[in-house]
Formats: structure tokens, sequence, C-alpha cells
């Protein structure tokens, strides 16, 4: 029984995170008709937000310790961060263990001016053109990308560890232990998913994005500019998988191809869920984590082998044999 | 006015003669001058260096070509010779292989094995690569051997620590430095023993390719020969991310003991899942829970961070060696890189050496005379003791080292310290052991 709630446990918690991803495909594909290939790396990107904020905590300078010496026999030079020596050590190292938090903050108004140059200065190019060229153009962009942030910061993964107060494990019942960070990290994703159905939901502009999914035409007829409202989704939608990303950094160490990771499984979620339907995006998010991880036990492996690998794909198939517009997609969208 | 007697039929035939007469000579000296594939005929030689470019091995690929770059300098005299005055065989000069000057072209590996085939076949066929030499993958480096089997180049093998690829997959033109899954294991055996004891219970997780099999085999009857038991075994795909579903099942399967049998980005995340999930600090049978990484790297101890502290593994060399060979090498990797070389960087710069002393000592480039110098050659001064090239197998026999994931690192680079020198007599095992039978070693191939 432990094993099978830690197993639920786990498939909330990938969940997550396909769920936030392919609540942004899903977003932009809803406003602006466009299949976002790019999407995992704003994902990746988000995670290195946070490796960018680590490190600038971390600047330093140096001093000489005549005590030490380094691996050449040279004086060992001793390094202080910058932020310890303004605000003393507890202070400056409690605001460095706090890292990825603060990277949450600082990677919503990043991700948000890179969703818009995204947006602005290459995709919006490819309104008009076929799904397979917005597919080539942004998978395209993908691999541009992760291979600049490669050109930075290497291709070994970067540690970007979770608050010390938020890192050890949690006991939930008798015999259930579960990493706190985790917990934290479906809570966020909750709160995250929550406030952009309510977004939609309860704001005027909400209102207007979702009119304009429904009937485009007719809300420009009104004189409202819906594209400038689209894209000002699609940069929510970036702001969104890089939080996910951020957040997600201390579950798995960042590195460059983690957003290829992530994609296609999250684009199977969307088609899933049902292309179009944000709910369809959420609950097939959860679904398919859970079944992930449960095709992931002992039990699974030993009695199908390789069930853990193609359970995804194997879902994806039976939904679109048997209900071509996917758990919650609406009628006749992408069927 | 004078006449000629041409005709249209009479230049056909003068020209098919005249034309298989220019080409009689191409046709048979194209491959009955040259004795073997890329024979060198100018005053230079090509070497080819085929390391992990791009994708996730790119930043140990990286420190193999900074390690292959800093060999083609000391052998063509430039620099401070690095380990070549404490290499023991004294017929490298400096002045190149064989008076020829060396030269080197790359390739991208991309850690795939379509990949590094194809860029190996550029690099011999059309860049006249005589020998071929990297990789940081098992499946890469299996690969790439047969296909210097059948061009007729030697293969120098950088980091694969897969049986195989001295066991079933041997190859004559190949040869291997590294250690492997089994002197892992036999290395680490004895020192697992002393810190856990022999009554403990082992749950493995094991990357599902080549590398990942041989490894647990090894790790499994190493640890089951001294009293511990193998609960469990399963297999993660190599594409795996998230560990989690399947550590969690450690958590309640009685095992006191994990061990992972992962490399690169595997290891971190597998690694980083387990200690977030409390294994570290948990308490089973009575005994602290303990993890096993049996290879450990500077490289991914880097990306691991602080969840590698304390962690046992093994691993071929280390910069922190206090040896004249080591000493040497870091001396002059540090100085021009600026920090110190890896265990891949080590290696590949040995087998560079290695190679060069071989053609040295033969007199000839041509794969087979390479392959009677480095059969049963015993050597010293490249950081590991005294070493053995095996003559069955082509596999290095030397001295292992255990490490410990450091407490109290003093740098980004102190990260692992040895806490025993295996002496190669107890990593030796016989040609015919079990877990390198199937396949044969064959004959070298001079090609052309």
């Amino acid at each position: 029984m432990d094993g099978i709630i830690l197993q639920i446990l786990n498939g909330l918690d990938k969940g997550s995170a396909y769920a936030l991803i392919a609540l942004g495909l899903t977003l932009i594909f809803g406003t602006l008709g466009v299949v976002n290939f790019a999407h995992g790396a704003l994902f990746m990107i988000g995670a290195f937000c946070a490796v960018f904020v680590q490190r600038l905590l971390n600047l330093s300078f140096e001093t000489v310790d005549p005590g030490k010496t380094d691996f050449l026999g040279n004086p060992s030079m001793v390094k202080t961060p910058y932020i310890e020596s303004w605000f003393g050590h507890d202070i400056g190292s409690a605001i460095i263990d706090w890292s990825v938090p603060l990277a949450v903050l600082f990677s919503i108004p990043v991700m948000i001016l890179i969703g818009f140059v995204m947006e602005r200065g290459l995709i919006k190019h490819f309104y008009k053109r076929e799904h397979a060229d917005q597919i080539l153009v942004t998978f395209g962009l993908a691999i541009v990308l992760q291979e600049v942030i490669k050109a930075f910061y290497g291709a070994n993964p970067i540690q970007t560890p979770a608050p010390e107060a938020l890192s050890g494990i949690a006991t939930l019942a008798d015999g259930i232990v579960y990493p706190v960070w985790r917990i934290v990290y479906f809570c966020f994703a909750t709160v995250i998913i929550g406030g952009v159905f309510a977004f939609l939901r309860f704001t005027t502009f909400g209102m207007v994005v979702r009119a304009g999914m429904e009937d485009r035409e007719t809300v420009g007829l009104l004189g409202i500019n819906i594209d400038r409202r689209f894209t000002i989704m699609f940069g929510i939608a970036a702001a969104v998988a890089g939080m996910a990303g951020v957040m997600y950094g201390p579950i798995n160490a960042p590195n460059y191809h983690m957003g290829m990771d992530f994609l296609v499984l999250s684009f199977v979620v969307v088609v899933v869920g049902g292309m179009g339907s944000l709910p369809g995006a959420v609950a097939a998010g959860f679904l398919l984590g859970i079944l992930e991880s449960f095709a992931s036990t002992t039990w699974a492996t030993t009695t199908i082998p390789g069930i853990n690998q193609i359970i995804i794909y194997l879902v994806a198939i039976i939904i679109l044999l048997t209900r071509p517009r996917g758990l919650l997609g609406k009628k006749g969208v992408m069927e | 006015m004078s006449k000629t007697n041409l005709t249209r039929r009479g230049v056909l035939k003068s020209g098919a003669v005249a034309g298989a007469g220019v080409a009689l000579p191409t046709i048979f000296t194209a491959s009955s001058a040259a004795a073997y594939t890329n024979e060198p005929t100018g005053g230079t030689v090509t070497l080819g260096f085929n390391v992990p470019q791009t994708g996730p091995y790119a930043d140990e690929g990286a420190d193999e070509l900074r390690a292959y770059e800093l060999a083609v300098e000391h052998l063509n005299g430039e620099g401070d010779g690095g380990m070549m005055p404490t290499f023991s065989s004294k017929e490298l000069q400096g002045n190149g292989i064989l008076g020829k000057k060396v030269n080197f072209v790359t390739g991208d590996t991309q850690t795939k094995s379509d990949a590094a085939r194809a860029s190996a076949k550029s690099m011999i066929e059309k860049d006249g690569a005589i020998m071929i030499s990297g990789g940081s993958s098992s499946g890469v480096a299996v690969a790439v051997q047969g296909l210097c089997q059948e061009a007729g180049v030697i293969f120098m093998a950088g980091l694969t620590h897969s049986n195989d690829t001295t066991g079933k997959d041997k190859k004559a033109n190949g040869f291997r430095h590294f250690f492997n899954g089994y002197m892992s294991a036999a290395a680490l055996a004895p020192v697992l023993k002393n810190l856990y004891g022999t009554d403990r219970k082992a749950y493995h997780l094991t990357a599902d390719y080549t590398w990942g099999w041989t490894q647990q085999e090894s790790i499994a009857a190493a640890t089951e020969a001294m009293g511990w038991e193998t609960v469990n075994n399963v297999l993660t795909p190599l594409a795996a991310t998230d560990f989690s579903s399947y550590i969690a099942p450690v958590l309640n399967s009685g095992a006191d003991v994990l061990v992972l049998n992962h490399y690169g980005g595997n290891m971190v995340n597998s690694l980083t899942n387990a200690v977030q999930f409390g294994l570290r600090n948990k308490q089973v049978n009575g005994k602290n829970f303990e993890i096993v990484v049996p290879l450990f790297s500077r490289l991914m101890a880097r990306g691991a961070g602080e969840n590698i502290k304390g962690i046992v593994g093994s691993t071929n060399w280390h910069w922190s060696l206090q040896d004249e060979g080591s000493k040497a090498f870091v001396k002059s990797f540090g100085t021009k890189y600026g920090f110190p070389p890896s265990q891949a960087a080590h290696t590949v710069y040995c087998q560079t050496l290695l190679y060069a002393d071989a053609a040295q000592r033969a007199g000839t480039f041509n794969p087979c005379g390479i392959v009677e110098a480095l059969e049963g050659f015993e050597f010293d001064g490249l950081g590991n003791g005294k070493t053995l090239y095996r003559a069955e197998d082509h596999q290095c026999f030397k001295d292992v080292l255990v490490v410990k994931g450091k407490e109290n690192p003093t740098s980004e680079f102190d990260l692992l310290e040895v806490v025993e020198v295996t002496p190669a007599a107890q990593v030796t095992y016989p040609p015919d052991h079990p877990m390198f039978a199937g396949g044969a070693l064959g004959t070298c191939n001079p090609g052309a």
C-alpha cells in the first residue's frame, strides 16, 4: 500500500511538470494556432535562470590564502561572495541558499520578454503557414536555444539545490516519506495552474482571450486588438514554462537537453488531453504522470518488459484510435 | 601541305591505348604500393581523434581533445614533454613519430554509434588518419573498434568501461588502456567489505545498455562472493531523467545498499533522487543505508554536487596521485589549461603516447607492426604504476583506484579522495573468464 501511495505521489509530481508545460503549449495553440515545439526549450531556459541567479549571487572576489596551495602548488585563492561581504555571512549565505525561489521571481520578466521576442520576431511570420512548417521552425529554434545554453554552461548537469529548509524529507504517514521539495513543486504547480485558470475565468482580459479563442474574427470586428492579447498570452505561457523549469532544478540538475526530454512527452499530453483544451492538458498531464510512475515499478516491468518506456505512447495510440479529439478536446479540433 | 592519315577510328584506338597506358600505373600502384591503409608518404602522419563534441558527454569530449592536443605537442617536441620523460620506454624523442611530424584531425561521435562510425570513416578515408582514438561510451567504442578492424587502422580506445570492449567484442586492431566493469568490481569488493561488512542486501538500478549490463553482472558477482545478497536488479532506460519511480520501491524492499550502475547524466540524476528520498540518512536492518556508484568520474561528480559526499566508487586515474608520471601530466595539463585533467584526459593522452611509442619501436606505422609492439608490452611511468597490455585480449592491467566523494572539498576540482589503490594483480582475470567469453580477437588487419 505504501508503495502505491508513493507511486501516486511520484506520478503527481511528474504530472505537475507535464501539466505546466502542456498548459503553455495548449495556451499557445488555442490562441495563436501555433504548434510550438520550442516550448520545452523555454522550460530549459527557465531552469537555467536558476543557474544564472545562483552564479550571480555567488559572484566572488578572491584573496590569497598563504596557508594552502592549489593543485599546481601555487598559493591557493579563497573566494568570498560579494553578497556575504555586503550583508554579512549569515544573511549573505541565506540569500544564496534561497537562490531558487529568488530565481522564480527573476524568471517571470525574463521569460515574458523571451516569449515576446520569440513570438514577434519569428513565430508570427508562420501563423498562416502549415502546421508542419510551424513545427519545423519551432523545433529548429529549440535546437538553437539549447546549443546556445550549452555554449555558455557546458553539457554537464549543474546542481541548483533547494533551500536547506525545504530540502529534507517529510513523513506523510507511518512508513511513507517523501521529499519536501517535491511536495513544494506539486503545490506550486497547482497554484500556477489555478492562477492561469482564474486569470482566464475571472478577469476581463481573460474573458476577451477566451472569446478570441472561440471566435477570433468576431472579437476583432468588435474593435478589440486580439493579436496583442494573444501575444501577451504567449509571454504568459513562456513564463509558466520558465517558472516550471526553475522549480524543477532541485529535483533534477538542469542540463541543456532537459527541454527536449520533456517536450515530446508534453506534446503527447496535449494530444491525449485534447488539442486546445486547457483542462484536458492538465488532466492528461497528471494522468500520464501517474501511469508512467506505475509502469516503472518492478512488478510492471517484470510482467511486461519495457512497459515503462512505451506506456505514454501506448495510451496516446489508444486515445487517438478511440477518441481522436482527446479526453476533453472539442469536436472538430485536430480530430 | 602535308597529308595526315588521321581518322576518327584511329583517334579512338590511340586514345584508348594511351588512356590505358596512363591508367595502368595507378590501377596497380593504388593498392599494391601501399602496404597498409593510409601509409604516410610525406613528412607528416595524421592521427584521428573521435570524441563527443556535442551531446551529453561533450564536456568529457572537450577534456579528451585538450589531452590529445597536449600529447601531439609533446610528440612534436613542443611544451614540457608531459609524461614522455617519466615513461619507461625511451623511444620517443620529441621529433614526431618515426621522424614524421604529427598532425591530427577530429571527429564528433555525438555519443551515437552511427555518428561515431561515420566520423571515423571520414577521418580514415578523407583525411588519411592512420590511427583512430577516442570515445566516451562503450557502445561507441565497440562500434568504432569494429570499423577500424575492417578498415585496417589501429583503434586506441578512450573512455570505455564495458567488459565487452575487450571481451566478446574484442578486435586485434583495438587496444584499451581504460579499466573495465570486472576490474571495478574486483577493486571495490574488498573495500565495501571493510566499510559495510558482509551481511548486506543490495538493490541494483542498472542502465539498460551494454555497459550497464556488464557492470551490474560484475559488481553483483563480486559482492555476492563476499556474502552480500542481491535483492533486485531493475533496468532503467538510458533516456530516463527522473528516477523517483525506481527509487521509491527501494525504500520498502528490505535492501540496505543501493548500487547505481549508472554513468553520466543518469548517475547524476539517480544519485540526486536517491539522496532526495533520504536514503543516505535511512537505517535498514539495523545498519546505515549505503549507496555505491561503481564507476566515478570527476566531471560527473561535479554534476552531482553535494550528493556525492561519502559515496564510494572506482576510477581509472585521479589527478591527486603522487607518482612522477601523474605529477608531470597534471603540471603540464594544468599549466596549459588552468585546471587539472580528468581520467578521460589521462587515458587518451596515454593512448596517444603508447601508439606513438609502439610505432617507434616497431619501426613502422603498419597496424600489424603496432599490434606486435603493443601485445604483451609492459611499461611504467604513465600514472597507474606498472602496466601490461595483455596480448590475449588487448586489455591494460594496472592498479585501480577506489575513491570516495570528499566530505570537505577544498576546490571545485577536489571532489574525490583516493581510499585505496588496488594492485593490478588483484583485478587481473584469466583471458577465458566467462564474463569476457564469446568472440575472438582475430588477426591484425593492415588494410590497403
